[in-house]
């Protein structure tokens, strides 16, 4: 049922762990539906994220796409990352089935959360983030 | 991947030898429609009389109270609807537990919404109802009590023989969705006072696509599927002959061994209860620990998602399944697992292994082994877990 891009991050998932100090961090999802993903973002004075790691609680597709967020969004700027949709992480895995889709919105939604959380620390606006919304259902169901 | 080790009999099992040898002739040899009159047919109707005595045996049933059909799905939805509209003059109350297979709990919902009433029982934690609850449920205009032998995703075994005296003493017919129990634990439906019973062949080394349902002599309900004159006038449609005698070889192996697989998979799965509750820690035994059904074994893993489990273990031959939401394709984890009162992470965390008697004890130790570094990986990768660590420093 899952691409083989989609196997081979879920079974040697990039940038899994914990960054100590974090310049942004930011969790989205809820154990109700059954997927949480936390990232960590270490950006430098340039605005360039430096490294990225992830931990998630979640089905092989959650795994997978906080994996392909975190290579996709590494070593961009701020802005760049900004511009990694939940579409982006999709193409690059290959695809998911439907049901999988509100994975990749989650890993989306994660890499906002914590620019969300960098811009916050470091009192600056990103323009074009807005507050991450905590629940994804509900953006799944405007969406619907 | 060298061997598979297929734990997921609750699920389908493998059909036995001694049953698809008994089967294979009747699909090019004594292909006959059982229903007609010439000799050369004859063979075809000795065989659907054989499975059903067998059948029938294997439950204290007689042969004339077991009406063939597709599947458990079917049975139950025949029970259910049939009753509920041949009743229907007495009332239109039915009572039935929150954790039954969806094949009932969606049956009841359907009924709902053609002006019945639906009772859903609660059970405790380890799954059983409360036989009080049960008593205080029922009305004047009850009509049916429809409770599983046993559960399943937990493996729970239901107090039948109680729940069916109280369905008799209230002069209430008793359903029971036995396809989980049937060939695996005893059954004996004058005992157990039971009116009608759903069982399926797949579930005991028989073929997919053949199930029973039990109806009591004397017991008044409709058609479900109408046309032809099959099955005594109430379950129309072309013999499956080589089903029937595929699920009557089946109970006839059932029963001539039942108490030596009970002995083999009970051991087995304790065997595994013990060495997961022992070896991995925040694990749970998700069902009730000795009035289970011998070959069910199933756990919740905390901090982890059921369905990355079993897609590592499947990378390791081992075929599981899970109650987890991303394997149903909802978001809600499985009912049973909520009604027995697990908060949703909890539930996602689930896996079930069922056994069967070819399962080895190398088997068991080899998933504990692989079920251990599997959960360890997972929970390494975990912010549920991360947050646990951090909270309990």
């Amino acid at each position: 049922m899952y691409s083989e891009k989609v196997m081979d991050h879920f079974n040697n998932p990039r940038n899994v762990g914990e960054i100590e100090n974090p310049s942004g961090v930011g969790t989205v999802g809820n154990a109700k539906c059954g997927d949480i993903m936390r990232m960590y973002f270490d950006i430098d004075d340039n605005g360039i994220i430096q490294d990225v790691k992830f931990k998630t609680f979640g089905c092989g597709a959650a795994i997978a796409t906080s994996s392909m967020a975190t290579e996709l969004v590494k070593g961009k700027t701020v802005n760049e990352a900004l511009e990694v949709t939940n579409k982006a992480v999709m193409e690059a895995l290959d695809g998911l089935p439907p049901v999988k889709v509100h994975c990749s919105l989650l890993a989306e939604e994660a890499i906002h959360a914590a620019l969300w959380d960098y811009a916050q620390k470091n009192g600056i606006t990103i323009e074009g983030l807005k507050e991450p919304v905590n629940d994804i259902e509900e953006r799944l169901d405007e969406e619907e | 991947m060298s061997k598979l080790i297929y734990l997921d009999n609750a699920a389908t099992t493998r059909v036995k030898e001694e049953v698809l040898t008994e089967i294979l002739p009747y699909f090019s040899e004594n292909y006959g429609n059982p229903s007609a009159i010439y000799s050369f047919a004859q063979e075809a109707r000795k065989g659907v009389d054989q499975g059903r005595k067998r059948a029938a045996d294997l439950i204290g049933a007689k042969p004339e109270e077991i009406f063939f059909t597709a599947g458990g799905s079917e049975s139950d939805n025949w029970a259910i609807k049939s009753i509920a509209e041949t009743h229907a003059g007495k009332g239109k109350h039915i009572i039935t537990s929150a954790i039954e297979h969806h094949a009932v709990i969606h049956t009841c919902e359907y009924l709902e919404k053609q002006g019945y009433e639906v009772t859903y029982l609660g059970v405790d934690e380890d799954g059983k109802i409360s036989l009080e609850e049960l008593e205080k449920a029922i009305r004047d205009d009850t009509i049916l009590i429809s409770i599983m032998t046993a559960n399943n995703e937990i493996g729970t075994i239901e107090p039948v023989a109680e729940i069916g005296r109280i369905a008799h003493e209230h002069k209430v017919l008793f359903h029971t969705d036995a396809v989980q129990a049937y060939g695996h634990i005893p059954i004996n439906v004058d005992e157990m006072n039971i009116d009608l019973l759903s069982a399926s062949g797949h579930k005991l080394g028989g073929p997919k696509g053949i199930g029973l349902l039990y109806i009591r002599k004397g017991v008044r309900i409709g058609s479900f599927i109408h046309g032809g004159a099959q099955e005594r006038n109430r379950r129309a449609g072309t013999h499956n002959t080589a089903g029937i005698v595929g699920i009557g070889v089946a109970a006839k192996l059932a029963g001539e061994n039942m108490e030596k697989i009970i002995n083999k998979e009970q051991s087995l799965r304790d065997h595994l209860i013990e060495r997961v509750l022992d070896e991995i820690p925040y694990s749970r035994l998700n069902g009730h620990r000795t009035d289970r059904l011998p070959g069910n074994a199933s756990f919740c893993f905390r901090f982890v998602e059921g369905e990355s489990l079993l897609i590592l273990l499947d990378q390791q031959g081992i075929c599981a399944s899970s109650g987890s939401a991303c394997t149903s394709g909802s978001l809600d984890p499985s009912h049973v697992l909520l009604a027995i009162g697990l908060p949703h992470e909890i539930a996602h965390g689930s896996v079930r292994l069922s056994l069967s008697e070819e399962t080895t004890l190398e088997d068991i130790d080899f998933v504990v082994d692989n079920l251990k570094k599997i959960v360890e990986r997972l929970r390494g990768m975990s912010p549920l877990y991360e947050d646990f660590v951090k909270n309990s420093r």
